[in-house]
């Protein structure tokens, strides 16, 4: 079987919903004191609580629900007024407790929508939020990879931290939208401090449900058994879990005409080294958890006011930024696009820069072809990015007062990062310093001298032959300004005659 | 001076003055544990050379000068439901036997800041489920009064060795009587707290929604005090309650003078022992001579308070001790023949689960987890325990739900609204605390729905959150003491309290102690 890109041309619909867990960026877990960092040696993030320990009780953490209605806010959901705890029951050893703490009937939101724009144009989705909940995460298990050994180990440090379950309405219908909308998703959550996302730490986990559905020849539709992905650790694998998941289904439609409803829902494991879905054994006790409403936590209420506060903190969404971007700085679409895809970090430079430098659109140009492009051949963050707003646009201001042209602004950029120095220094060690008007004369006057041949083509009507002279007048001297050569240029052959 | 004979209001008194030694009063009491639990099996943990040293250093601060705790070298005894951090916590059961928690309840670290003795834990039925302290681990309890009887449960530990003078107070936990029953069938003083008033952090959770800690002593007085103590906001506890603490003790003395007591004439029919009846109808003759004023009030589904009982609290308790499983602490059972441990070196983390369920090594019924799971559980827990356990997981499971659970927490809620709208009538309700006196040991292991009765008068207080206390109110012909009951709104502690008190004070029936030599 070949994975192959859905498009146009195939004979079907592919339907996909995304069940999103995101861990939120606390402090402290969902119900202790524990630490949430990450990495930290096993089980030293740990106490009676989130070792399920007896007599141990749980307390929420306020600051943990506040993100998580910071997360439903910016997903547009409706928030309940009234929420509660649910146990949900079931036996692993990574789970102390034998139950997680979670919601089940009354999440604490739910209607919600995320609208994904591809900035190309490609497409253009707004796919409905079923719910967001929250949740506490279980612990981690380790097996060891020994053949023929059962040997497990436990880390408890991740029990307890804050989860949040943001699921998706069957809304998606492509893989490539479906992870267009992930990394949508995903910079909203980090936009809003609501999780760092980081799917290699875990902080981030996605499950998709697919089926397919095929028009017959008489109208009707044939809809395909819907199947959950799970185990896929990239966006990049949820798109190529997607891709070879339909394709897969139609060859298996094909072959069994099998539908919705003529099997349970079945799981499949994305195994990402073979680029296939693998059917995953049914749990024999399957999927009983036995949800009632957790009696050590008291239910949960949300007045306007905390509403308003939670909102107040929340800063613009990336949907939002853009536009402002856009508005603001008269840069176009696809340009407020990259940046804010860059993060907020990124856009507060730019900002700046454009503030400074007082035009949006240079500022722009230069974080997309000079800062943006530095900072990913050198990696780390924006933050730490050494040359700062005021330095670029002290070169973009010396750009338009003419004092040098921009491919010599950037190799004062350049020097600027290397060597640490301001920009006023780096043009002084560069020895370039403003020609004046009396010496650019003189220059000037020296090589039509000195160029009788371009002179005359000039003066017969070659205006660009005036490029030979600026060349000239560069290597004479690197500080002069181009423009300003050639139109000293033009005018004193006009005064010739 | 004699500790064994005073009061705990005395003795706190008594060591606080200087007229009797921290250590002498420690002491004292474990020489009486000593002569008498071989025949009780009252305690399973005793920490006789700590407990005493704690007290030798209270006594050198008497004598620097130095202040001393409201309970300053009060001999207490815990239920071994409450965790503590320096003496074994096993609830009774195999599965936690030698299981020593990393931190004290909320309930015993306020007893160890107020100078407290800690001198033991006390025996108890398995994870506080059972009416006669039969379903212990380690053996049942003895009533004091009549050796081949059982002194109730499931705090029948603490209750024996209050009546039997092996501590001047305990400390129990009551889901449906198990801190009123025992006191009534041992002919002691028990007081169930208003649903939070009583931090619950630290007592090994047996039904959370029902569970309250509460004090055991041999009158209202000694309650009083130790509740000033344990009472209180514990922001540790989601559910205990931010209202301020009174000083119980010197609410005491106000007369009954015109209060409004109910009588519910449902617990005077088909079940109730005669001689009970005629104890308790007599206790209302005592009160009304006080100068209370005795109301008929209806509680039309206390009926349906044991059912509805039996279906919360085993709900709760099968996901409460889901986390008995074998994989952290307490009982494993040996790894079947499957089994390899061997130590590898490649270790490889499982991928975190999304919407939680089992992860990808549980396998079937017949993998060595599950097996580990099953056997670590079947060798744990006793027959009390698995039966509720079984009882909780049915009556959760899909399909089940709705007909028993979600059932169960509507008839709870209208049993809490019959006592609501009864406290707009009366200020208190009063009646018997259990149908009969102690019953014989063995009587009723075989029959669970027999045993389940033994709940009828307790069960309600618990399934509407409100308070109760319990006290004696005569003896039968055989020398047994009869209970008493009275059951007040929430937050009335200072009623309750002040109501068998005023009781105390016109009766000596509490006074009265069991004929057991050293
Ligand atoms: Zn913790």
């Amino acid at each position: 079987m070949t994975a192959h890109a859905n498009s146009a041309a195939e004979p079907y619909t592919i339907v996909i919903g995304l069940e999103v867990h995101v861990q939120l960026q606390t402090k402290t877990k969902l119900f202790c004191g524990c630490s949430t960092t990450f990495g930290s040696p096993p089980n030293t993030q740990v106490c009676p609580t989130c070792l399920g320990l007896p007599g141990s009780l749980p307390v929420m953490n306020r600051q943990a629900f506040d993100l998580a209605l910071r997360a439903a806010l910016a997903l547009d959901c409706q928030i309940a007024r009234f929420t509660k705890w649910d146990r949900k029951n079931y036996f692993y050893p990574d789970l102390p407790k034998g139950y997680q703490i979670s919601q089940y009937d009354l999440p604490f939101s739910h209607s919600g929508q995320l609208e994904v724009v591809d900035p190309k144009g490609a497409f253009s989705r707004r796919v409905r939020i079923t719910r967001v909940h929250l949740e506490e995460d279980a612990g981690k298990s380790m097996h060891d990879e020994a053949a023929g050994t059962a040997d497990t180990r436990i880390d408890l440090n991740r029990a307890g931290t804050p989860l949040c379950e943001i699921v998706s309405e069957p809304d998606l219908r492509s893989p490539q939208e479906a992870r267009a909308w992930l990394n949508e998703l995903k910079l909203l959550l980090v936009y809003l401090g609501v999780s760092d996302c980081n799917m290699q730490e875990g902080s981030l986990r996605v499950d998709a449900n697919v089926n397919l559905h095929i028009p017959r020849g008489d109208g009707t539709v044939a809809k395909t058994p819907i199947v959950e992905i799970k185990n896929m650790n990239s966006f990049r694998s949820v798109e190529r879990a997607l891709i070879y998941e339909a394709a897969r289904q139609f060859e298996e439609w094909q072959a069994t005409g099998a539908e919705l409803g003529s099997a349970p829902k079945q799981t499949r494991g994305w195994d990402d080294p073979a680029g296939v879905t693998r059917g995953q054994r049914a749990k024999e006790e399957s999927s009983d958890y036995r949800y009632f409403p957790e009696p050590d936590l008291v239910p949960v209420t949300v007045s306007e006011e905390q509403l308003a506060a939670v909102r107040g903190e929340m800063g613009e969404p990336p949907t939002v930024l853009r536009q402002a971007l856009a508005d603001r700085w008269t840069i176009t679409p696809y340009d407020a696009d990259v940046l804010v895809n860059q993060g907020r970090d990124l856009v507060a430079y730019f900002e700046e820069l454009a503030t400074l430098a007082k035009d949006g659109k240079v500022a722009s140009n230069w974080m997309q072809q000079d800062v943006l492009r530095t900072l990913n051949e050198r990696g780390g963050t924006i933050g730490e990015f050494p040359v700062r707003p005021a330095a670029v646009a002290d070169i973009l201001g010396r750009i338009a007062l003419g004092d040098f042209d921009t491919s010599r602004g950037r190799e004062i950029f350049a020097a600027v990062l290397e060597s640490g120095k301001t920009v006023a220094d780096v043009v002084a060690s560069l020895g370039i310093a403003a020609v004046d008007d009396a010496e650019l004369e003189s220059l000037c006057r020296e090589l039509i001298a000195a160029n009788p041949k371009i002179v005359a083509d000039v003066q017969g009507g070659k205006e660009q032959a005036a490029a030979g002279l600026i060349g000239q007048a560069k290597k004479k001297n690197p500080n002069v300004n181009p423009g300003k050569v050639r139109a000293m240029c033009l005018t004193l052959i006009k005064q010739l005659g | 001076m004699q500790p064994l004979a005073l009061s705990a209001v005395d003795l706190v008194a008594a060591v606080q003055q200087g007229e009797l030694s921290a250590v002498a009063c420690a002491e004292a009491f474990f020489d009486r544990i000593a002569a008498v639990d071989g025949r009780i099996n009252a305690f399973l943990a005793v920490n006789r050379e700590a407990a005493v040293a704690q007290a030798a250093a209270i006594d050198a601060r008497r004598k620097a000068g130095k202040p001393l705790g409201p309970l300053a070298g009060l001999p207490v005894a815990v239920k071994d439901a409450l965790c503590t951090a320096d003496l074994p916590t096993t609830c009774a059961s195999k599965m936690l036997e030698g299981f020593r928690p990393p931190y004290d309840a909320d309930v015993v670290a306020r007893l160890r800041r107020a100078d407290a003795v800690i001198v033991g834990k006390t025996n108890m039925d398995e994870f506080a489920m059972g009416g006669s302290n039969e379903n212990s681990a380690f053996g049942a309890v003895h009533n004091p009064w009549d050796l081949t009887r059982a002194p109730g449960g499931s705090s029948g530990g603490s209750a024996a060795c209050v009546a039997a003078d092996m501590a001047p107070v305990a400390i129990g936990s009551d889901t449906g009587g198990s801190i009123r029953q025992p006191a009534g069938l041992c002919g002691i003083t028990g007081f169930k707290p208003t649903y939070g008033r009583i931090s619950r952090r630290g007592l090994v959770a047996f039904a959370s929604s029902l569970d309250q800690i509460g004090p055991m002593a041999r009158s209202a007085a000694d309650c009083a005090l130790l509740m000033e103590t344990i009472a209180g906001h514990d922001p540790g506890d989601a559910t205990s309650l931010a209202e301020p603490v009174p000083t119980y003790t010197s609410l005491l003395n106000e007369p009954l003078q015109g209060l409004r007591i109910g009588r519910v004439a449902e617990h005077f029919g088909a079940g109730l022992d005669p001689e009970v009846a005629a104890g308790v109808e007599a206790a209302f003759e005592t009160l009304k001579a006080a100068g209370a004023t005795i109301h008929d009030v209806e509680l039309p589904h206390a009926k349906y308070g044991i059912p509805t009982y039996y279906l919360i609290a085993p709900c709760e308790a099968s996901s409460n001790l889901a986390r008995y499983d074998g994989a952290h602490y307490g009982h494993r059972a040996e790894p079947g023949k499957g089994h390899r441990a061997e130590t590898g070196k490649g270790y490889r983390a499982e991928t975190g689960r999304g919407g939680g369920g089992a992860g990808e090594y549980v396998g079937g019924f017949d993998s060595p987890l599950v097996e580990m799971y099953c056997r670590s559980r079947a060798e744990g827990f006793g027959p009390e325990v698995k039966r509720r356990v079984m009882l909780g997981t049915y009556a959760l499971s899909a399909g089940y739900y709705d007909a028993f659970y979600a059932k169960a927490l509507r008839v709870r809620r209208l049993i809490q609204r019959d006592y609501l709208e009864a406290f707009t009538k009366v200020d208190l309700i009063a009646g018997p605390v259990s149908p009969t006196p102690a019953f014989k040991l063995g009587e009723k292991t075989g029959d669970p729905l027999a045993m389940y009765l033994v709940d009828m008068y307790t069960v309600g207080t618990n399934l509407a959150g409100i308070g109760g206390i319990s006290f004696p109110c005569g003896f039968t012909a055989g020398g047994l003491p009869i209970g008493f009951q009275l059951q007040g709104p929430a937050l009335a502690e200072s009623l309750l309290l002040r109501a068998a008190h005023g009781y105390q004070q016109l009766t000596d029936w509490h006074t009265r102690r069991p004929a057991l030599p050293a």
